[in-house]
């Protein structure tokens, strides 16, 4: 219980996101403004060149961030405020990571085989359901996915080997 | 009165059965958008697009925007039954309407709040039929430093008024404008920032920036947040409706004062959110009894609520007449018509006349269809939020799949939105504004070729901006909101300066 208590008070301290961010951003905008130099940020005989209106915004994104990031660094001992407890990060990843596996397996197996595994393993593993409510979730929305979007609005989804062996 | 025959003229259009057809099914649609948690207006819109590709595009966009009034209404609903606000802009509503609803007066609450949303859709719809004509007849003498300064004004405005921090505004801005310039430039033939990678060859989609940023993003904040839904039951008959709509009458004040705030808080690009809130405080400000706020008191859902729809509505008229949309989910809007092949702006008015009133037609419409859905349904979505959110977060991720995949048939859109969705967790935890992101995405093409299109004409002279009256006042106005917070924060620094020395 002790433990517990400690766990929901200690968590992830927001000066780290918050560097992280400003860093990418940062580079973000390097890559900007490389890729601008590079197709000329000059005057060609015919107007602007192509790098020319992109080179600013990298600049701009460059001194931006630069300037996050200094806030960042200025109060970093005391800041002590919280991105995220422990437990809440822990809830996110258990989000975040079924569902990179499911993008994953979207772009192998097509879109219906792995969104029945999706649901189903919410479904058990987040949710009390017994395992008939759980095969008839599972199946039914990949099934009105179908439906709505393939036969009704003639809108093709991503399909893979399963669909192909099935004719579809 | 062109203005009314035009109107009459789009009634004639709107008014087909398959049309009405389209309607009600994007209502319905857009009620279920506003009620799940995860996906609002914006990236509702967003992943049923795709849906409307092989439709003509008077009934795509009638279902489209049938779909954004569906999800105002929606947000109501939530935030009314459960105190959770299903978008942003119905937080307001949670203040009194859910101390309503736990004193068994959930009836009233969502009579009022449907109504009020009504009324300020309808005001800011009969705004837009009488201006829009007039600005885009104005606008059609805009060359490209005029368009470069009304949209140099949005973005700045977006520094000046936003409640996060300047800076940060600055930076999810510029990510926008960068993300846009990827692939090829579309005045040289030029390839930009691709590396080598052909998925890059057509940029990024603000699609599937939307879908990952509001969609996935907002799914991991609520799985952070841990919710459970514990919600209030809702019962309405016509004898509630009726005894409410009397009530109303009394809030004529509350209504004139919201509408004329949502629509000025639409226009210029704050959005319905702080229309909400603004109008919300100025009711609460105006009012004799002020403590009544914040315990269920009805006026305290009339006022954010006629804000937030009349904001959403008139968002719609500068994208419309100008090509610039007043929030995310006109920016999705607008993505749709440039799909469509349609260019937004004042020609529109011109060359499309069919496709603008028979719009304006349905905004009519779709309102007062929706008005008599969301009061006939409401039992129906309160059952759908009582589904365990261990069978709704899959769903909606399933459903962001769909929507992101469907875009351009393409698995590495999929993988984007994935990207965005972490994005977004970390940008709104961070308090990077998500608004100005999407915006530039959607407009940096635009706003590009503008500003090289002004430099051709005055040879790189940064002077054409200032060059006559019209265009120098909004460049002007623009760099005043810029350097807004900066006066801000400089006058805190001479106080604490002052502080200390004393």
């Amino acid at each position: 219980m002790e433990q517990e208590n400690e766990a929901a008070r200690t968590g992830l301290a927001r000066r780290w996101p918050e560097a992280g961010v400003a860093l990418l951003l940062m580079a973000g905008g390097i890559v900007v403004i490389t890729d601008s130099l590079r197709v000329g940020i000059g005057w060609a005989d015919d107007g602007p060149l192509a790098g020319y209106f992109p080179f600013y915004i990298g600049l701009v994104l460059v001194l931006a961030s630069a300037w996050n990031l200094f806030q960042a660094a200025r109060h970093w001992k005391k800041d002590v405020v919280l991105f995220a407890t422990w437990p809440e990060l822990r809830d996110v990843v258990s989000m975040l990571v079924p569902m990179t596996i499911f993008v994953v397996a979207v772009a192998f197996l097509g879109l219906y085989l792995p969104s029945a595994l999706l649901l189903a393993y919410f479904m058990r593993r987040h949710g009390s359901f017994g395992w008939l409510a759980t095969l008839a979730i599972s199946a039914g929305v990949p099934v009105t996915a179908f439906l709505l979007f393939e036969r009704w609005f003639l809108v093709p989804l991503a399909k893979g080997p399963i669909e192909a062996w099935l004719g579809f | 009165m062109e203005e009314f025959s035009n109107l009459m003229h789009g009634f004639s259009v709107a008014l087909t059965w398959g049309n009405l057809g389209f309607m009600l099914v994007g209502l319905l649609l857009g009620v279920l958008i506003g009620v799940l948690p995860g996906l609002g207006g914006a990236n509702g819109v967003a992943i049923l697009l795709p849906l409307t590709f092989s439709m003509n595009p008077t009934s795509a966009i009638i279902m489209l925007s049938c779909i954004y009034w569906g999800a105002l209404f929606g947000g109501a609903i939530t935030s009314i039954l459960f105190n959770i606000p299903g978008e942003p802009w119905s937080v307001a509503t949670t203040f009194d309407g859910y101390p309503m609803a736990q004193q068994g007066r959930a009836g009233e609450a969502l009579t009022a709040a449907f109504t009020s949303s009504f009324v300020g859709a309808l005001f800011a719809v009969i705004a837009i039929t009488f201006l829009a004509p007039l600005l885009a007849r104005f606008a059609l003498q805009f060359g490209p430093p005029e368009f470069f300064a009304v949209q140099m004004l949005t973005f700045c405005s977006f520094v000046g008024m936003s409640k996060d921090p300047p800076i940060k505004t600055l930076a999810a801005m510029m990510l926008g404008f960068a993300l846009a310039a990827v692939g090829m430039d579309s005045v040289t033939g030029q390839l930009r920032m691709t590396y080598g990678f052909p998925q890059l060859l057509k940029g990024f989609d603000f699609l599937i920036a939307v879908i990952g940023l509001f969609g996935i993003g907002e799914i991991l904040l609520t799985m952070e947040e841990g919710l459970s839904f514990k919600g209030k039951s809702a019962k309405i008959n016509p004898r509630v409706v009726w005894h409410t709509w009397k009530e109303l009458f009394r809030y004529k004040r509350t209504f004139l004062r919201s509408v004329l705030i949502g629509c000025w808080m639409g226009i210029t690009p704050g959005g319905a959110t702080p229309a909400s809130f603004m109008s919300y405080g100025m009711a609460r400000r105006g009012a004799r009894d002020k403590d009544a706020f914040g315990k269920g008191n009805i006026e305290g859902v009339v006022a954010p609520e006629t804000a937030a729809h009349a904001a959403g509505t008139s968002a719609l008229l500068p994208m419309l007449t100008l090509g610039i949309p007043g929030s995310p989910t006109a920016a999705v809007l607008l993505g749709g018509l440039l799909i469509w092949g349609l260019q937004p702006g004042p020609l529109l008015f011109v060359e499309q006349k069919d496709f603008v009133w028979g719009l304006i037609a349905s905004m009519y419409l779709g309102n007062l269809v929706g008005l008599i859905v969301v009061l006939t349904t409401v039992p129906f979505w309160a059952a759908i939020l009582r589904i365990p959110f261990s069978i709704i977060a899959p769903v909606i991720v399933v459903i962001c799949a769909i929507g992101a995949y469907t875009v351009h048939n393409s698995i590495f859109d999929v993988i984007m939105m994935l990207v965005f969705g972490v994005l977004g967790y970390l940008f709104k935890k961070l308090r990077y504004p998500l608004a100005p992101l999407v915006l530039a995405l959607v407009l940096g093409d635009m706003a590009e070729s503008s500003f090289r299109q002004s430099m051709l004409l005055s040879q790189g002279g940064l002077s054409i901006f200032f060059s006559n009256w019209l265009v120098g006042s909004l460049m002007v106005l623009a760099l005043f909101l810029l350097v807004l917070p900066g006066w801000g924060a400089f006058k805190n620094f001479l106080r604490a300066r002052e502080a200390r020395g004393a």
